[in-house]
């Protein structure tokens, strides 16, 4: 297939990685067979608690791979050159990304035999059938754009005149992904944590920070493992990108708090206080979110000021603590808050079972391997022009 | 090209048949549906259950109707609450209706537990949600579900504001005490809810649980009949719905 020649030659250190990774999967692979067999049942999820750690993790991963309009936006639009050697990453990462969107999707279906029923009864009032045009779609143009990217720099010409449109059809696309997911939240009449107007644009600006945070690191670790470097303009504007989406995505989270905590109406302020303080003394997530809160703070005061953020050491810390922190707020916090309480006021806890978690690191695992190959192939190339 | 006025006619004559054809077998599956969903002396049948909680209160501990919706139904028995499934079941008063309260109530209705069934709301988020339709309402007001068709996504569950409907967390069967080999029961991965017992009134019977009620507490009727019983109770009582502000539209009524 297509280039895959360069993903299977590599050094023994590769083969180690690549082989740690298959283990996690096969590890994943089993206990997602063990699921299929006996039901979701053997997640944490409950009656109450009816979504938990996959569509938590798609939520967040959606996000992720929206995050590549962030490099192809200014390079193709605003023809910034810097980005010209890490856009075709940024396409890649959200291909895998979207990949991993569907796994998580499907991995929390459960008639997972019947996913087809989707297209054969397309049903153009449910967001979920809109979420599966837009995921699909954009996985599809991503693959295009980075497939046909990557085969014209192999072959040093200029690509074809008509992958610009499709480019540039990407943006707008990838801003869709995201909406149409907070659309499936917040189109709910009984869940007032997600019944916000401000959700998708918290979506954009949360993933607009771990995005390009993500982006960041595995700039760093190929500057460290091979011989590619993005180069410091280019790292240093995507953190200037963090910096940005940040600053927004903490003022949105401050506005929701206003919003229900000022008006006190009940069920609004709720959900938060299950969050922050605990409630009817559940309180299994407040120090994941108080977490979150002081590495989102941190992260601002390393952001903001210019010194600690030309400091490359300090910013390859400053996006650990900024993804993690949105992982907590996206990846677990904003779901599980929106069941508890639930619509009848019950508090039920929601802890993921050993078997959930090991299927979330396969699908991990599965990005992982997929960013690594196609890292590999790009970097291989790259390599053999340079020769 | 020409087309001689003989064949032209023919094709129109055709077209035609075909039409009326087309129209006279919507008109058989209309009625047909309407004969299935249990007739009744109004044009048109919008069922509802009035539930008077005065009469539900009286016998303490009473859980007949839900116990004949569970064995009407094929309805499994988990002892975690997490697994449950349930069809009707009992909520206090409070976590039933949490926008009415009154901290001074306690020697009224606080604690006590209300009937709780699927609303069969005029406009249900359940299906509005579904992405494969494998949820529905029909004509009469009935919210179905298709259980063969549900990929088990539970986007139905997050849309529906009264925890009406129940995930198969594991394989049913094995938890159905007492099997009634006249209902299907279900498969592992799927949503299951109240249906209205919609079998039952194809037969001309009421609901299961409406039937079951020692103290006729729960009236089942036709909303379109200004005649009907539910129609009478709703004159001359007050009564009041779970959520109305949601703009679902329930069709449960509870006189308090």
């Amino acid at each position: 297939m297509f280039m895959f020649e360069k993903a299977v030659q590599g050094s023994r250190r590769y083969w180690i990685w690549v082989g740690s990774l298959l283990v996690v999967i096969s590890v994943a692979f089993l206990f997602y067979l063990y699921q299929l067999q006996n039901g979701l049942g053997v997640t944490g999820m409950s009656r109450d608690v009816s979504w938990g750690l996959y569509i938590a993790q798609f939520t967040f991963f959606v996000g992720v791979a929206a995050s590549a309009v962030m490099v192809v936006l200014p390079y193709y639009l605003h023809n910034y050159k810097a980005f010209s050697k890490i856009t075709i990453l940024g396409e890649f990462l959200a291909v895998s990304s979207v990949t991993m969107c569907m796994l998580f999707i499907f991995v929390d279906m459960g008639q997972p035999m019947r996913v087809m029923n989707i297209i054969l009864h397309p049903t153009p009032n449910s967001m979920m059938f809109w979420d599966m045009i837009s995921l699909s779609g954009y996985l599809f143009l991503n693959a295009v754009i980075s497939l046909i990217m990557l085969s014209s720099e192999r072959k040093g010409v200029a690509p074809p005149h008509w992958i610009k449109p499709v480019i540039i059809l990407s943006i707008p696309w990838a801003v869709s992904i995201h909406t149409v997911t907070a659309f499936l939240y917040n189109g709910l009449p009984g869940r007032s944590f997600w019944l916000t107007a401000i959700l998708a644009p918290r979506f954009l600006a949360s993933a607009f920070a771990a995005g390009p945070a993500l982006l960041i690191l595995l700039a760093m670790i190929m500057r460290k493992l091979t011989w590619f470097d993005a180069g410091k303009e280019a790292i240093q504007k995507l953190a200037l990108i963090v910096t940005y989406a940040m600053i927004i995505n903490v003022f949105f989270i401050l506005m929701e708090v206003f919003t229900a905590l000022y008006s006190n109406i009940p069920e609004d302020a709720a959900h938060l206080k299950f969050l922050f303080v605990g409630l009817e003394g559940n309180t299994e997530l407040v120090p994941w979110m108080w977490a979150s809160v002081l590495m989102a703070a941190l992260s601002l005061v390393l952001l903001i000021v210019p010194r600690y953020r030309r400091n490359e050491k300090l910013l390859a810390f400053t996006c650990v603590i900024v993804f993690l922190s949105l992982w907590i707020d996206k990846g677990i916090g904003l779901i599980i808050a929106g069941f508890v309480p639930s619509p009848l006021e019950a508090v039920t806890s929601y802890i993921p079972t050993l078997t959930e978690i090991s299927i979330v690191a396969g699908i991990w695992a599965i990005g992982m391997l997929m960013i690594t190959v196609f890292y590999k192939i790009t970097l291989s190339v790259r390599e053999n022009l340079m020769a | 090209m020409s087309i001689s006025r003989r064949k032209f006619l023919g094709v129109a004559g055709a077209a035609s048949a075909l039409a009326i054809a087309g129209k006279t077998s919507i008109d058989a599956l209309a009625s047909g549906s309407s004969t299935k969903a249990g007739g009744g002396a109004a044009a048109a049948t919008r069922w509802a259950i009035v539930i008077d909680s005065s009469k539900c209160l009286k016998k303490e501990g009473c859980k007949d109707c839900i116990l004949a919706c569970d064995k009407a139904h094929n309805i499994p028995r988990f002892d975690d609450p997490k697994h449950e499934v349930k069809w009707i079941w009992k909520e206090p008063y409070e976590d039933a209706f949490p926008e009415q309260q009154n901290p001074y109530d306690d020697a009224n209705l606080k604690g006590e537990p209300f009937i709780l069934l699927c609303n069969h709301c005029d406009k249900p988020p359940c299906v509005r949600v579904c992405p494969t339709q494998a949820t529905w309402k029909r004509e009469d007001g009935i919210v179905m579900m298709d259980w063969h068709r549900c990929i088990g996504c539970r986007y139905c569950m997050a849309a529906c504001p009264y925890g009406s409907r129940s995930f198969n967390w594991f394989d049913p069967r094995p938890h159905i005490k007492d099997l009634n080999p006249d209902f299907p029961t279900r498969t592992k991965g799927v949503v299951e809810k109240c249906d209205l017992c919609e079998e039952l009134l194809a037969q001309g019977k009421p609901p299961a649980c409406v039937a079951a009620c020692p103290e006729k507490a729960m009236v089942f009727g036709n909303l379109d009949d200004p005649e009907s019983e539910v129609r009478e109770l709703l004159r001359k009582h007050y009564t009041i719905r779970r959520k109305p502000e949601l703009g679902t539209h329930p069709e449960i009524y509870y006189i308090v």
